[in-house]
This record gives structure tokens, sequence and C-alpha cells, in this order.
């Protein structure tokens, strides 16, 4: 049994630490967020530069090796900046459809420009109605000679304003819920019959609606195999879950220590807040579950990696528990800030609005409770 | 005990019901029905079609422009204006600064201020807190130094609620020099927001909204007849105030109608793992439950509140016991917030601020109630925090009740 980082590992953690503590202070962001893009090309192309686009990677596809581990603890130091550059949407979720589902070429020219900086992704999967089941897909492609016709609408598409390509989930046959007949589409951005809606997230990020209407495709830029898509976006959605609880986890080490500073310098009754017992409790709490919610995080990540089979009931573990903590140390960490925790004009409000959006993406906490249970 | 309506009782509330069919205006009850926020229009039409029907200042006492309604009247009217979508009362016009002048002011204040309240002519806003005075308010650093006929004010008032929206703020001040014990050094002002040397500043709160306020006040000359009672009695008159200005603090009538929308919202939402309409989020029994655990927590709360008022309405003043109130109110009023933001799902992540406006033409994204789901859950963490946090009335049951 061994907890300890290597030194590569180590190393990626400082780096992106340093980034974090010399370009992502808490103006800096808010200029990132209120900017048109939503995020800066600088930083993304210097991501590229250094390496961090291609962690999530196999060496064999021109990555950096592509563990759990490595994933977590890149994702854990960006969730400590609260970094916005859209790393989940583009490089672990879609990069990571293309690298676990895409022909040697595919692979070859998407993950090359994808990890160079040069290719922006989004993944189109959520429907009005499909809530939390990545099976439920209305929106359908009919193959037509040798292209295919895809017509229907995708909800929240995160990073879906900034993508160059969008992979968009299909039903190329099968009813709305079955698992088989679901086919993954790359479509480009600029295809006829694409309409977009861009909007801001509320906690800071970018995302749109997307509707397609008749649009035509070649069939050659079908992703994976037609109609078994389905294994291969769940793994990925549990790579994806596996991130963001480990970017959470980054958030709330930030949350409970800002909490703990403020409250030693706010003095109200001619003493520090953080003096009064009923507080401290309260803070001791919030470092429990953050500890807590570490050690799950670290569970699943191991377990992705060991490919034993038992990783989407880890995964759905971690981001049930990650999720309760999320919203205690949210909600514990604006309480205990008072109203100042409550605007814009403290990055502690921003860190509690994430901490609220990481519980509801990709599988609710009682979602994903649930799912531990049936598994 | 019995908790049934008389028959004029029952009429009371047809009357009242009928009222609303009639006259709450349909756009603004849409918002409050989809918890959007309101603007000052909707506030001040909507107080000014219950100031004609004599209903505006429902606890005044009549002399002044009440109702005179029995408590149970006013549990009525809480109720039926919930359930039919009317926006709340803003409270620092009517339910505070009134009830200290009329209770506290001289006839000439009354006859000044009082009639501007109720007809909604006149918005107030509260300048209570500062930066370094919040749970601790006593500590109060905003001086007014007297100079001839009046008073000169310096200092910086923060969380104005509304403050951009008004025409006076009732202020507590230090009048009382470093030797005064805090509590006789503070004196009750009004202030008119158009003197010289008052400026607003914006405090954005997280749902993205101007609803806060700095105010600072740079040498602003206040007339001593806008002091209310005695020079150095204005902590005394604030607390006073604030243990019999307790009815409606639970919000049980908001958080019954939030809830009831809350459940039929979750009853057209898809759980995902059914063909569409048939099979909705009320079906998930994890969800089910959690919707149940607050309507119970509610309706203990509910009688919570029926306890207290029956208690006032004999003669006896509510004690510590509306800190019961504040704190068990708020957190069902937020675990609703919540529920909806949970019912949203992915739709609780855009925020389409524009939609907010009436002016809006793009197309809408996602369902109405999802639209402001989170940033309304992320505002009312505020409820928790202001009139006294939680923690504060905590410490208040342990002293005033407990006897720790
Ligand atoms: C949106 C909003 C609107 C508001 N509107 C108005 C308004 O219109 N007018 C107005 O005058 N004020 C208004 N307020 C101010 C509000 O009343 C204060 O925020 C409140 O009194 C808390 O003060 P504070 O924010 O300075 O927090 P602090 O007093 O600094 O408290 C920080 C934390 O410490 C805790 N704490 C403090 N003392 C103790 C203790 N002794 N024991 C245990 N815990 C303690 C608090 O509960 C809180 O969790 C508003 C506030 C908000 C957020």
């Amino acid at each position: 049994m061994d907890f300890s980082v290597s030194e590569e590992q180590r190393m990626l953690r400082d780096s992106i630490a340093k980034f974090i503590q010399q370009n992502y202070d808490f103006h800096s962001r808010c200029e990132l967020v209120g900017s048109e893009t939503g995020f800066s090309a600088a930083h993304w192309q210097l991501f590229a530069e250094l390496g961090w686009l291609s962690v999530p990677f196999r060496e064999e596809d021109g990555g950096f090796g592509g563990s759990a581990v490595d994933l977590m603890l890149m994702m854990e130091a960006f969730g400590q900046g609260m970094v916005v550059e859209p790393i989940l949407p583009s490089v672990v979720l879609s990069g990571g459809l293309i690298a676990a589902a895409g022909s040697e070429v595919q692979k070859r020219d998407m993950l090359g420009a994808l990890m160079a900086g040069r290719l922006q992704l989004a993944f189109a999967f959520s429907e009005p109605q499909s809530r939390y089941n990545l099976a439920n897909i209305k929106t359908r492609a009919e193959l037509q000679g040798d292209s295919y016709v895809l017509s229907g609408q995708k909800s929240v598409v995160l990073n879906g304003g900034a993508a160059d390509v969008l992979i968009v989930a299909a039903r190329t046959s099968g009813g709305q819920l079955d698992d088989n007949g679901v086919s993954l589409l790359l479509v480009n951005a600029d295809t006829d019959g694409l309409v977009r809606q861009d909007y801001a997230t509320v906690d800071g990020h970018r995302a749109s609606e997307i509707t397609f209407d008749k649009v035509r495709l070649p069939a050659t830029d079908l992703l994976g195999e037609a109609g078994g898509a389905l294994p291969v976006i769940e793994r990925t959605v549990d790579r994806v879950s596996l991130a963001l609880c480990a970017e959470a986890v980054g958030a709330m080490e930030v949350a409970y220590r800002k909490t703990v500073e403020y409250t030693r310098t706010r003095k109200q009754f001619g003493v520090a807040i953080a003096s009064f017992q009923a507080l401290q409790h309260r803070m001791a709490d919030m470092f429990i579950e953050c500890e807590m919610a570490r050690s799950i995080v670290i569970m699943a990540a191991l377990q992705l990696d060991a490919h034993n089979g038992i990783a989407p009931r880890a995964v759905s573990a971690a981001k049930s528990r990650v999720g309760r903590a999320a919203r205690l140390i949210g909600q514990e960490a604006v309480q205990l800030h008072g109203g100042i925790g409550v605007t814009e004009e403290l990055d502690i409000g921003h860190i509690f609005k994430r901490l609220t959006t990481v519980q509801y993406m990709f599988g609710s906490t009682d979602h994903h409770t649930r799912r531990f249970a049936s598994l | 005990m019995n908790i049934d309506y008389s028959p004029e009782e029952l009429a009371f509330r047809r009357e009242v019901r009928d009222f609303l069919q009639a006259k709450l205006p349909p756009g603004t009850r849409r918002k409050v029905l989809d918890g959007l926020p309101l603007i000052k229009s909707d506030h001040v039409n909507w107080q000014k079609i219950l100031y004609e029907q004599g209903w505006a200042a429902v606890n005044w006492p009549v002399e002044y422009g009440g109702t005179g309604w029995t408590p149970t009247q006013k549990y009525i009217w809480a109720n039926e204006c919930a359930m039919a979508g009317a926006p709340e009362v803003v409270p620092f016009g009517m339910k505070m600064v009134a009830p200290v002048i009329y209770t506290y002011g001289n006839q000439e204040q009354k006859h000044r201020f009082l009639p501007g309240i109720l007809s909604s002519d006149h918005w107030w806003c509260q300048g209570y807190s500062e930066p370094n005075a919040g749970s601790d308010l006593a500590s109060l650093t905003t001086s007014a130094v007297r100079d001839g006929d009046s008073y000169v004010v310096n200092g910086t008032k923060t969380w104005t609620t509304l403050g951009h929206y008004a025409d006076w703020i009732f202020c507590l001040v230090r009048t009382g020099g470093p030797g005064v014990k805090n509590q006789e050094a503070i004196s009750f002002l009004l202030i008119d927001m158009e003197t010289p040397g008052i400026t607003v500043s914006p405090i954005i709160t997280l749902d993205g909204l101007h609803e806060v306020n700095e105010v600072h006040f740079d040498n602003v000359r206040v007339p001593l007849e806008n002091r209310i009672g005695e020079e150095g009695r204005g902590w005394t008159y604030a607390k006073m105030l604030l243990t019999h200005e307790r009815t409606g603090i639970a919000r049980v009538a908001q958080s019954k109608k939030r809830l009831q929308t809350a459940r039929e919202l979750a009853s057209n939402t898809s759980h995902g793992d059914g063909i569409e309409d048939d099979e909705s989020l009320m079906r998930v029994p994890s969800f089910a439950q959690k919707v149940a655990a607050i309507e119970i927590e509610l309706l203990a709360l509910e009688f919570t509140e029926l306890r207290t008022l029956s208690a006032v309405s004999t003669g006896q003043a509510p004690g510590p016991e509306s800190s019961i109130l504040k704190i068990k109110g708020t957190e069902v009023a937020q675990a609703i917030d919540e529920l909806y933001v949970e019912i949203a799902g992915y739709y609780g992540l855009p925020f389409v601020k524009a939609q907010f406006g009436g002016e809006y033409e793009g197309p809408w994204v996602g369902p109405g109630a999802a639209a402001n789901s989170a940033p309304r859950y992320f505002n009312n963490r505020k409820t928790s925090i202001y009139g006294g946090s939680n923690e504060i009335q905590k410490n208040i049951i342990c002293k005033a009740v407990l006897g720790l």
C-alpha cells in the first residue's frame, strides 16, 4: 500500500499550483468569466505547451500516461484555482470519447490537435427529458445512402459555444431508452442545420442549447461502432465524474481554509468570530467532510486504474459522497462568512456556486447513491 | 383546542380569494410563482391596489389605516396571498419603520410619514448594519453630531436592501460620546435619501442582481425633528420592535406554496428512466421522501407559529420563541430552494439573466421555473444570515430560554 505521489505527479501538481498563483487570482478569474469567450486562449495554449492537455491520454495515443490518479491530481489542482478553461468538457470528456472509441486515423487527427491546443470539443449528450440517464436519447441519425441525417435537441452542452467539433450522441436504431442503438457522430460546429444558443452557466462556465435540423453528415463521421456507443459513453462519463469530484476536492479545501482564515480576522463582539466554539465545530466538520471526500476520490481513482469492473460502483460512491461534502462545505463557507458570503465580491461565493453545480452534473448525489445501490 | 374556521372567517376567506383573483396583476403573479425577480413597479403597483382596498397595512392599528383584522384573519390573508402568487410586502416601510413611528414618534412625525408609507408613495430602506457592525449591531459607529437644529451624520451603512429605490432611510446612529454605554448612545433617525452627502453604491449578490447597497454619509445634515423619540433611546426602540414585529417571520405560507409548486413541477419532470411524461421525478422514492420530509418539517413549523400567534392574541408578548420561527422558517425555505435546483437537473446550470427582465425576446432556456432556481438558492442563503443570523438566534435561545 502506498498513497505517496511520484516525483512526476508532484511536479505536475506543483506546476499547476504555480500557474494558479501567478495567473489566477480572484480578480483575473472574474475577468475571464466576464470575457466574451469565457476563458483565456493564451492559458489554453500554455496548458498545451506544459503538457497538461495530454495528461488524460495514453502514451500510445501521444499522451502523458492516462492514469486516473494523474487525472485526479491534476483536476484537484485546477479545482483549487477554480479554473474555467474547458478541460473537463473538451479534453477529459470529448477527448476521452475519441480515445476510447476513435479509429487510428480519428485519434491521430483529433487527439493530436486537441493536445496541441488547436482543437476545442464538446460532447452533446443530455436532452430535456433525459435527466441523468445516458441511454435516454431521442435525437436520431438516419442512414440515407452514405450520409447520416441528424435531428434532435441537446441541452446544456458544456463548452458548446467554443467547440470546433461536437460529438453528438444519437440514436441510429432502437427506442428512446434502449441500451443498443446509440451512436456517436462528429459534427463540425458550422454545419448547416445546426443552431446553437450559447450562454453562461451559474458557476462561471459556458454551455449551449443545440438543435439539429436534418443535419447531413458523411457516414464516415461516425465515432466508434454504429449502435454500440453506450458502454463507451458510460465508461467515459465515469472518468469525467471522477475528474469533477477531484476538482471539487480542490475547491472544498480552498473553501474551508478561506473560511478559517476569514473567521480569524473578522471581529464581532470585540473578538475574532473564530473564537466562538459554535463556529469552530462547524469548521471542524468542514475539514472532516473534505478529508472524507478526498479519501473516497482516491479510492475511486485507484479502482478506475485497476480495470477490475467495479469502477462504476466506486465512481458512484465517490460522486455521492463528494456531493454531500460539497453541499455542506459550500453552504457553511457562505454562512460563516456572513453577508459578504452571498456577494459576487468575494471568491467564497463563487466557490459555493461551483460546489453546487458539481452536485448536479453527470448524475446528482441522489442519482449516484441509487446507482451505487443497484450495481 | 381547535383549529376550525368560523362561518365569518370562511366568508372572509372567500372575500380575500375573490379579491386576489380579480386584482392581482397576472404578470406579477407569474413572476412570483416562477420564482423570478420582481422589480420596483411590481411591488409598488400591488401595494397601491391593496391601499385602495384598505388592506395595505395588515398589522397597523386601525387609527393609522390598519385593517383591524384578528390574528386568524391575518393568517388567512397571508395564506391566500401566498397561494395566489401575490408579492410579499417589502418590509422596510410597512413592517419596520411604521411601527416605530406610530409607537414612539410624535404627532407631527406620524402625520408626516405614515400616509406616504401606507400609500406606497415613499419607499423606505433600513440602515442598521455597517461593515464592522453586523451580528454585533450595537458596535455601530456611524455618528450623528448635533450642530444647531440638526445632526451631522458621517459613516457607512451596508447591506441596505433596495436602498437604490428608496426615498427615505431609517438609521441607527451613534449620538453618545465614547464614554456612554452602547445601549444609551444610539439614536433612531429618519433621513431623506435626497440629502446632499449621501451616496449609494451597489453590491451585487450571488444571483448577479443589484439588491443591496452601501450607503455612505458624508457630513449629511439631518434636522433634529427627524429623530424618533429621545436621543440615546434608539437601541431600545429597535429592540422592542424586533420582539414584537415577528408575524410572518417563519414565512410558512410562502413555503407551503413553494413546496406545492415544487411538487407539481417534479410531477412534470421526467426522472429519465422512463418514456417521458408518465415517469416523473415524484415516482423516485428517494426524491419523494425528501419532499415529504420537508413537508413534515413545515407542518411542525406551522403549528409552532400558530401556537405563538395564539399566545400573542391572548396578550402574551412573543418571547424568544420567535427565534425558533426564524431558524426553522429559513431552514425550510432554503431546503425548498434546493429542491428546485434538484428538480431542474442540468437546467439549473444556465444563467440567462436577460430572461428575468420583461423585455427578453430570445428563446427561453429550460422550463420556466428552472431558470432562476440556482440563483435563487444562492441568494436565499442570505436568509439564515440576515435579520439576526441563525447562530445569533441560537445564542438568544441559550441565554433567554435555557438560562445558559
Ligand atoms: C442580502 C442581505 C440583505 C441585507 N439587508 C439589510 C438591510 O436592508 N439593512 C440592514 O441594516 N442590514 C441588512 N443586512 C445585514 C444583515 O443583517 C447582516 O449581514 C447580519 O447581521 C450579519 O452580519 P455580518 O454579515 O456582518 O456577519 P458577521 O456578524 O460577521 O457574522 C459572520 C458569521 O459569524 C457568526 N457569528 C457572529 N457572531 C456570533 C456569535 N456570537 N456566536 C456564534 N456565531 C456568531 C454569524 O452567525 C455568521 O455566521 C442584509 C444582509 C444580507 C446578506
